[in-house]
């Protein structure tokens, strides 16, 4: 079947109804950065002393780390559990995750107040704080994501360097520089693999890590040890969910054919690992008595619940049901809702459980913030469009198998 | 100082060592050991004496060089209205609470940082900017500051402040127990315009000593409660009432010191890069073997054919 296989650059018309529409909504979140970086983010954003971390950190940054675990996981399933019949989805899922990682560490460049010392942890190292760890492995892992996509260039650029007017005397070096590339890379791709899926499990758990500092400030129902591997756990969940997503999404925008094998393939995955995360949540909850929260009413209650119900058991039903696995639409449905949990459980972790001592005015994210918050993902599905029509990225059924002109390596 | 350098240059020699060497897994759970001075200095606030006259918010202000109002305006009692809070523009306040039923005086609290021995923001900070002096002070470097606002989200307190109106430069404000004049022999701003002697100035040992001697000599004018001395693995700043901390609104916390259990975690998770390297060798082999038998598979295919 992945035979006659193969990605290819996809041409189509850039604009469409829904791309004008999210270029809208893209250049009102740039307005905004553009706002905070003259005014200051006091300006733009509704955070105050009592609550230092708004959506930028919670939404764009934690969720953003969360939702681009599809990178990961399937590199982990495709390259080291050497499944070749998934090759065909690691490209899409490499450049989500490329591009999420990218928009994260830009969301990190504008809620700090210095963006210009972004470059201090580099050289200003402190090994006791989970914030670093975080810091330093999504720098590096950002790099391997750059690498692992190098490839993908070479692979559309070898032989079709044709730069214009006075440039063309670069074509012939460009070409040379791009098949070495090609070659050292072939040779040593795997230790950026290896290295993609380490750093992945490291920061995963470490932005969990992040909030158990906050300790008694943080409610009850969220705050345990093993947030960590809560967050690592959750992770792994939310990347398969999220290729089948993007899979349908890119499928039914393009107008191909949905990959309705590999989806219910890797729809079989995401039931054992959402059984897993559910299990350590709720034996969690058990085994430090905190359902006694659950019995008052009030927003972090409700937001648990919708979070573990909707977000978590009802998807995990879903993907146990034989049927689901037959229609993408149903496979589709029961992946958002993987995502709308995981989203959830990370903007609850970070903005909805973090309760300081002294409140004057409860936080809820400023027209800027979420504007920019809306911009950053609108810019993310554009770029992502782009480059599936720029890049071979995306595989369509190949009519009758060209041998080509340069071996293509299965990144 | 030479304790506070010597400890970070063990821990980063040991950071980097220990990756190659390899530790037992025993001394890694440990993590770096936080060293204290043992004459560190402190405050004791009395806060049964304190007239709310608020001279230390004006001293405070003065000694920082923030935007000051004069003297005379801080005879307006009205600010008692509300709770304040220390922010970018004062590094302390004091605010005024019911009294108990059998006395008459108000009771003022001035709040400022505590100065923890195990702070949050210390282990906290991404670029290791705050740092816990040998004469007890924590205190922030301005030329590492990201300005990320992770010590504020960490502060058991709620203590650190972010200048959000400033698009260049803000800073992290927050009290620094008067690192320059301390060091210039000099008493805290605060403790030395205090007309009512309610802040005593003196080594941490020798000010919990003299809070428990009050503590007994008055057991009717204090609860038997020093505010400080266990908190959160202890702070600098102590305090003494008359009624439950927690009706003067001091946060409840426990004795554990505030980064415990995230160091803990995060040693254990890197344990000088064990785990990490641990799981890079076992993803490779699973790579290796996996690859080995997918080649033999198609070598098979082959044959068949």
């Amino acid at each position: 079947m992945s035979e006659n296989m193969k990605p290819v650059p996809l041409p189509r018309r850039f604009f469409t109804p829904t791309v004008i529409i999210l270029s809208i909504i893209a250049a009102v979140g740039l307005l905004f950065v553009l706002a905070r970086l003259i005014f200051g983010i006091g300006a733009v954003t509704n955070l105050s002393n009592e609550f230092p971390w708004g959506i930028w950190i919670g939404i764009d940054v934690a969720a953003g780390v969360a939702l681009a675990a599809g990178g990961f996981t399937t590199a982990a399933l495709g390259h080291i559990m050497h499944k070749e019949e998934y090759h065909l989805i690691t490209r899409p899922a490499l450049l989500t995750a490329m591009l999420g990682y990218t928009f994260v560490a830009i969301s990190v460049a504008i809620d700090l107040g210095r963006y210009y010392y972004i470059w201090h942890p580099l050289i200003m190292w402190n090994g006791n704080s989970a914030l670093f760890e975080v810091g330093m492995c999504v720098m590096i892992y950002l790099t391997v994501l750059y690498i692992e996509f190098l490839p993908i260039v070479t692979e559309r650029f070898i032989g079709r360097v044709n730069l214009p007017g006075f440039l063309s005397r670069f074509n012939v070096p460009l070409d040379r520089l791009l098949r070495a590339l090609d070659r050292g890379l072939d040779k040593t791709m795997f230790i950026f693999i290896i290295a993609g899926v380490v750093l992945s499990c490291l920061h995963q758990s470490s932005l969990g890590t992040l909030m158990i500092i906050a300790g008694p400030k943080m409610h009850p129902l969220w705050q345990t040890p093993i947030l960590p591997l809560l967050f690592l756990l959750s992770a792994m969940a939310v990347g398969f969910p999220m290729v089948i997503f993007e899979s349908y999404l890119t499928s039914k925008s393009f107008g191909l054919k949905p990959e309705t094998n590999i989806m219910s393939n890797l729809g079989n995955m995401v039931a054992p690992l959402l059984g897993i995360y559910l299990s350590f949540k709720l034996g969690d909850m058990v085994i430090r008595q905190t359902f006694v929260y659950l019995t008052e009413f009030n927003t972090a209650s409700v937001m648990f619940v919708i979070e573990i119900v909707i977000g978590v058991i009802v998807p995990l039903r879903l993907f146990m049901s034989p049927q689901i696995h037959k229609s993408p639409l149903g496979l589709t449905i029961a992946a958002f809702l993987v995502i709308f949990g995981v989203f959830l459980n990370r903007m609850n972790n970070f903005i909805v459980a973090y309760n300081p001592p002294y409140v004057f005015q409860n936080y809820f994210p400023s027209i800027g913030e979420i504007s920019v918050t809306a911009g950053f993902i609108a810019l993310e599905i554009l770029l992502f469009r782009a480059f599936v029509m720029i890049f071979p990225i995306v595989s369509v059924p190949q009519p009758t198998v060209t041998k080509a002109k340069f071996s293509i390596r299965s990144v | 100082m030479l304790n506070e350098s010597r400890r970070k240059f063990l821990k980063t020699s040991a950071l980097i060592g220990a990756g190659i060497t390899g530790l037992s897994t025993k001394t890694v759970k440990a993590g770096p050991k936080y060293v204290l001075d043992e004459n560190r200095m402190g405050v004791l606030v009395d806060t049964t004496v304190c007239i709310g006259c608020r001279k230390c918010e004006w001293a405070c202000k003065t000694a920082h060089h923030l935007p000051t109002p004069p003297l005379e305006s801080y005879d307006d009692r009205s600010v008692f209205e509300k709770m304040r809070r220390p922010d970018a523009h004062a590094l302390t306040v004091v605010n005024e609470y019911e009294p108990k039923e059998t006395e008459q005086f108000l009771i003022n609290v001035k709040v400022q940082c505590m100065h923890c021995d195990r702070p949050a923001c210390v282990s906290a900070c991404i670029v290791g900017a705050f740092s816990k002096e040998e004469n007890g002070s924590v205190i922030w470097d301005g030329d590492k500051c990201i300005g990320c606002r992770y010590c504020m989200v960490a502060c058991p307190f709620q203590i650190p402040s972010f200048e959000f109106e400033k698009a260049w430069h803000p800073e992290i404000k927050k009290c620094d127990f008067c690192f320059t004049r301390t060091k210039e022999g000099k008493l805290p701003a605060c403790v030395e315009i205090c007309p009512m002697e309610v802040l005593t100035y003196g080594t941490r040992k020798s000010l919990i000593e003299r809070a428990h001697q009050k503590i007994s000599l008055y057991p009717e004018r204090y609860i038997n409660h020093v505010f400080g001395e266990f908190e959160v693995g202890g702070t600098s700043w102590l305090y003494l009432a008359s009624k439950d901390f927690s009706e003067l609104q001091f946060p409840k916390l426990g004795t554990n010191p505030a980064p415990g259990v995230s160091e803990a975690i995060q040693h254990g998770i890197f344990a000088y890069f064990v785990p990490p390297v641990a799981l890079y060798a076992l993803l490779g082999g699973v790579m290796w073997i996996n690859k080995k038998k997918a080649e033999s598979n198609k070598n098979k295919e082959v044959h068949h054919e």
